[in-house]
């Protein structure tokens, strides 16, 4: 199990942060990803695996400013 | 300590700590000793980074580097800390010319590029801290990217929803690591909710209070 955005997820074995964006229907490309509070950069969505129990936050901006 | 005399006054009659003292008198003690070594880089001269930056001179800080490269436009004046003598005049050249007129004895570095995710880090990299204070949120995505991978130890302070009206409580900082963002991060700025004074001020009120603490104590108490 881990929390996204203080929800609980199903983990599973190799689960990378893309996967999980998919799996959250994340599909905006303004969005930051921090997994423990350690930002994961957007080349590593792919590469980086979340362990279980991880804390992910998935920020979306918005304009305005 | 002799009150300085403020009829007619002249900055050039009084000493540089005189002015000081008298000015930051206020803040709390031992602060301004801190900020005035301090620099504090600004992504953006609009509604967010003008106001942030205005609050930052009246806090202390003397040294700020920011990055914008729009001219000041009548449509800005709603909201940022400009004045309509100086439309067309670039936002980084007339938010300077306000900071000076505040404290004529910071330090601003006004950086008229674009910012890319190529040249971020290098222009900001002599900041303690970074601000984001973009309008598109493409922009603060690429910015806070661009920071984080390059200098996952410093902090940077961003601002994600803040149009409309109302709803100020909803407003609040969020702390992810180095990360902070300031807004309600539902709010964004469409046709239909607009920008207006107070909201984005009290965005940009809760990022400058962020820096400050941040600058002052190196983290964020909520």
């Amino acid at each position: 199990m881990i929390e996204v955005n203080e929800n609980k997820i199903a983990w599973h074995e190799n689960m990378s942060v893309s996967e999980l964006l998919k799996i959250c229907k994340y599909s905006f490309p303004l969005i930051i990803v921090k997994v423990n509070g350690e930002f994961v950069a957007r080349p590593e969505y792919e590469t980086h695996l979340i362990a279980d129990g991880s804390n992910v936050s998935v920020i979306h901006l918005m304009s305005g400013g | 300590m002799n009150k300085i005399d403020i009829t007619g006054f002249n900055i050039s009659n009084i000493s540089q700590a005189e002015f000081e003292a008298e000015f930051y008198k206020r803040n709390p003690p031992g602060a301004f000793d801190i900020l005035k070594k301090k620099t504090a880089a600004i992504a953006g001269a609009g509604g967010l980074g003008s106001n942030i930056a205005a609050m930052l001179v009246r806090s202390g800080v003397y040294n700020l580097i920011i990055a914008d490269y729009d001219s000041v436009e009548l449509s800005n004046l709603n909201r940022q800390q400009f004045f309509y003598n100086q439309l067309g005049v670039l936002k980084i050249d007339a938010l300077k010319e306000n900071l000076l007129k505040i404290n004529p004895f910071i330090t601003v570095t006004a950086v008229p590029v674009k910012i890319t995710e190529n040249n971020a880090a290098l222009i900001f990299s002599k900041a303690d801290i970074l601000i984001e204070a973009f309008d598109r949120a493409e922009m603060k995505a690429m910015l806070i990217q661009a920071w984080c991978a390059a200098f996952p130890q410093k902090y940077i302070v961003a601002a994600s929803g803040l149009a409309g009206i109302g709803r100020g409580s909803l407003i609040k900082s969020s702390v992810y690591g180095k990360l902070i963002i300031c807004g309600d991060q539902i709010s964004e700025a469409d046709e239909k909710n607009g920008l207006i004074a107070p909201r984005v001020m009290i965005t940009a009120a809760l990022q400058a209070n962020c820096a400050v603490e941040l600058l002052l104590s190196g983290g964020i108490k909520i």
